[in-house]
């Protein structure tokens, strides 16, 4: 599976949100993620991609491309 | 109250109230990790003491100032019971004096055991609850002194009432993912922490308490069974366990 088909599948997993709903440009906001959403996304994605990820990289992060730009460039 | 299946963490039980918490715990069938700092024997005792119940038990060695060591108690847990669901930080000291004769380090000692060790407890536990999904219980055992302040234990009451504030917070952070956060208050409990008073101090203290005893670590334990357990809509409370003292 590619880093994208994972990535969306985890967010949709972990936020209960339906997986053809999520685009490139699908922020947070639009999916009603609160900030502890955010926390267990991150460690969803931790775990997946055995990666560390900082808070300060992941305040950067507004939008599901975002998120798999950050992990493409990590894995 | 049945807590079988769950697996409570309860800092500083080898003696006092924790050791009254974790027997309880024991008894209500919850798995039981027996934290301690220095007395191992007394925290074994406990243990054992479970497991003559019927319970099951594990002690581990960690001193809550360091979050490295909180991390690695939590992972003790779950290493052993597979799960955690319950956290009690009831690890605490005490540096009486009053203020003029205060030192900076029984200050800072006792906000780093009775505040900053619930801080990293609470840290180090968060994320594996929020993992598992399927919610958790803090319980968090604060003071009188927190709540009123106490002469010659401005380091403690300043420590506890921090305590009160965190679980109001930590109750809002958390409601969301039915992590429930409370506090227990209580007020002159017969333990070796108390039984350091002189006799007169503990008049004076018998003359105030309405209930006209000193409370016993049960009576505690009793109150943190329940937070732990049945009581599923309470949080980001603080229930005193004082016989209701006026301070």
């Amino acid at each position: 599976m590619s880093v994208e088909n994972k990535v969306k599948d985890i967010i949709s997993d972990q936020l209960e949100v339906a997986i053809d709903k999520l685009s490139a440009e699908t922020t947070f906001e639009d999916i009603d993620a609160d900030s502890l959403d955010i926390v267990e996304l991150v460690m969803a994605l931790e775990e997946e991609f055995d990666l560390e990820i900082s808070d300060q990289e992941i305040e950067n992060v507004k939008s599901v491309g975002d998120v798999i730009k950050y992990i493409e460039s990590k894995v | 109250m049945n807590l079988e299946g769950k697996t409570a963490i309860v800092t500083g039980s080898s003696r006092g109230i924790g050791r009254a918490i974790a027997l309880a715990l024991g008894k209500a069938g919850a798995s039981v990790v027996v934290n301690y700092s220095g007395n191992q024997a007394a925290a074994e005792e406990v243990k054992n003491e479970i497991e003559k119940n019927g319970g099951s038990a594990i002690t581990v060695k960690a001193d809550v100032t360091d979050y490295s060591q909180c991390e690695l108690l939590v992972q003790s847990a779950i290493d052993h019971f597979k799960r955690i669901d319950i956290l009690i930080n009831n690890a605490g000291i005490t540096r009486d004096n009053l203020l003029a004769r205060m030192k900076e380090k029984e200050w800072q000692e006792v906000i780093d055991t009775n505040l900053t060790g619930v801080y990293n407890c609470c840290r180090a536990v968060y994320k594996p609850l929020l993992k598992q999904k399927s919610g958790g219980r803090i319980v968090n055992i604060a003071s009188v002194a927190g709540i009123h302040g106490n002469a010659g234990q401005a380091n403690y009451a300043a420590a506890k009432g921090g305590v009160i504030s965190f679980t109001r917070t930590l109750a809002k952070e958390l409601g969301s993912r039915n992590i429930t956060v409370n506090a227990v208050a209580p007020g002159f409990i017969d333990t070796e922490m108390t039984g350091e008073l002189s006799d007169q101090v503990k008049d004076q203290v018998l003359s105030r308490i309405a209930m006209g005893r000193l409370g016993k670590p049960e009576d505690v334990a009793e109150v943190v069974l329940f937070l732990a357990g049945s009581a599923h809509y309470v949080t980001g409370q603080v229930i005193a366990v004082d016989g209701n003292l006026s301070m």
